[in-house]
């Protein structure tokens, strides 16, 4: 079975556009294992969406989820990261290095998705 | 030298502790954002090249002034972004910040927790691609990016015009502005708005903009459902004439209003009562912001009165502060501040009479729709929870059943959208269908924060 999130995310370019430039470089980073590029300054939440058009899957059913209030009240962005921290994006910096995981770290592994 | 600390960094926080500050308090000023600003005043995010007075328009001179005040009084109060408050006991705050958690203690609490959008589900409203209208303006403000490349924006709302404005402005393909409030309901409330000239004029300009600029304009539509696979490929509609319109989009914004984010105000012991006009439950207050012993309430976390109201009531509430603290100010800016900002919510009462909450539609939700997003709880379920033996048509029990509005963001995106449901279902008054009780923590944190509690 082909990784979920990072095939679709292959497929699809992000939900997010660009509406004006920003300053300062590129950064690297990964969902589920693939590498992205951002911009220094972004929040994680508009790091994943400009490449991708989901944040997470739901736990209550695997649907795609990409956030909804953007404003830190919904609670609906929270993300996995490699190192095993659990964050919201929409009010995390995105920083060089960081993997994101759209399902949960340790069910991915049992469920080898 | 008492302790005066201000909950939240928007216009009615930082106007608060500059009067605080006028009067040598030096306020601790806690706010979640790193940044201040609010949600409507927030300044972009290091190096993004956004010409805010492009964007705000005749409303930026109030937002280059706010924050041109909060960087005069920087070094004159303790301002701690980034910190979370997440319990109330009795006079201390329990904040969580990056570094971990600790307490803060108050002899005087000034909340200004600001507002979010209020929301009616919809099917396919948990799609990626469908946000919270406000959240749309975020995005652009503070990452400066649009939400999606084709957009349509929906609900009923003063602002989805402003909105749609903004995105188009910066080159966004705006699809469709869909009201669900019929355009005789907005004549019949001109009168009324009429009491506040310029804001009325500046919404008719919104809305003369796009028109001009082709956008397909909507009033009295129903929203039918959003349709895609895993992602927004387009909404449908119900117009007036009871036509069926598809357009194709890729992303909604989708909003009714502001609902005030009252938690903490509940958690510091704040009374609450229903509020017919917006059919939501509200802090009750005196005409100066007071709350309880020790404890004021300022902007639009209080009842939705726009950033006006939020910076003068945030005045005001520091005043009350200083008149309880027996410290001397002119007490005819006070009288002067409390007429204003009774205006102002005032006129919020009449603009809720042209942007209707469609309270009743909630009543023609298929089954299947999600009503609540964090634990997937489906509107047929929770009918079914009700229509059992003995089955609960109060809120809390509602919640206990079926675990809508348990989940993590405590029903804040679900409760409005459920206190209609059940009181619907139930039959029964709104008010009688009770109110979702609030919890600490507020919003979600690491257990290893949650010690201060225990210690």
């Amino acid at each position: 079975m082909p990784r979920m999130g990072a095939a679709s995310m292959d497929e699809r370019p992000g939900l997010f556009v660009r509406a004006v430039d920003r300053d300062g470089g590129s950064i690297e980073f990964t969902i589920d294992g693939s590498p992205m590029t951002a911009r220094a300054g972004d929040s994680l939440l508009a790091a994943i969406l400009t490449n991708a058009s989901l944040l997470r899957r739901l736990e209550f059913g695997g649907e795609p989820r990409a956030g909804f209030c953007l404003m830190g009240a919904c609670q609906d962005c929270w993300v996995w990261l490699d190192d095993g921290r659990h964050v919201r994006a929409c009010t995390t910096a995105a920083v060089a290095g960081l993997g994101v995981r759209t399902t949960p770290p340790a069910l991915a592994e049992i469920r080898n998705v | 030298m008492s302790n005066v600390v201000v909950v939240g960094g928007g216009p009615a926080g930082i106007r608060a502790a500059c009067m605080l500050a006028a009067h040598r308090l030096r306020p601790v000023l806690l706010d979640e954002a790193r940044n201040v600003g609010g949600q409507g005043y927030r300044a972009p995010s290091p190096g993004l090249r956004l010409d805010m007075d492009a964007l705000m328009g005749g409303e930026a001179a109030k937002y280059h002034a706010l924050q041109a005040a909060f960087a005069s009084i920087r070094d004159q109060i303790e301002y701690r972004p980034g910190t979370l408050v997440w319990a109330i006991e009795g006079k201390t705050l329990h904040v969580a910040t990056d570094e971990g958690s600790s307490t803060v203690s108050f002899d005087a609490l000034i909340l200004a927790t600001g507002a979010m959008d209020r929301i009616m589900p919809l099917p396919g409203w948990t799609l990626p691609g469908v946000f919270a209208l406000g959240g749309a303006q975020v995005s652009l403000k503070d990452q400066g990016c649009f939400i999606g490349r084709r957009v349509a924006f929906c609900g009923s709302s003063p602002l989805l015009n402003l909105a749609a404005l903004q995105y188009r402005k910066l080159g966004a393909d705006v699809v469709a502005v869909c009201d669900t409030t019929p355009l005789g309901a907005k004549v019949r409330a001109a009168p009324q708005l009429a009491a506040a000239p310029r804001t009325m004029m500046r919404g008719i300009s919104y809305l003369t903009s796009l028109m001009r600029a082709g956008t397909p304009m909507l009033h009295g539509v129903t929203l039918l459902r959003i349709e895609g696979k895993s992602r927004v490929e387009a909404i449908i509609v119900r117009d007036c004439r009871g036509r069926e319109r598809r357009f194709a989009c890729d992303a909604v914004a989708l909003g009714y209003g502001l609902k005030p984010e009252a938690q903490l105000a509940e958690l510091a012991g704040a009374e609450m009562r229903f509020d017919a006009t917006s059919r939501l439950w509200l802090p009750k207050i005196d005409a100066d912001g007071r709350a309880g012993r020790s404890l004021y309430l300022a902007g639009d976390s209080v009842v939705i009165g726009g950033a006006d109201a939020a910076e003068a009531s945030g005045e005001l509430a520091a005043r009350a502060v200083l008149s309880d603290l027996g410290i001397v100010h002119a007490r005819s800016v006070a009288r002067g501040l409390r007429r204003r900002v009774f205006r102002l919510r005032r006129f919020q009462r009449a603009l809720a009479r042209a942007f209707v909450w469609p309270a009743n539609r909630v009543k023609d939700l298929s089954d299947d729709v999600a009503l609540c997003r964090c634990e997937n709880v489906s509107v047929g379920e929770i009918r079914r929870a009700m229509d059992q033996a003995l089955g609960p048509i109060e809120v809390n029990r509602v919640k206990a059943i079926t675990r809508c509005g348990m989940g993590r963001c405590q029903g804040r995106v679900c409760g409005p959208a459920l206190q209609e449901l059940v009181a619907s279902h139930a039959g029964i008054p709104i008010e009688a269908a009770g109110r979702l009780r609030v919890q600490a923590p507020v919003k979600p944190i690491p257990l290893s924060v949650a010690r201060t509690l225990a210690e």
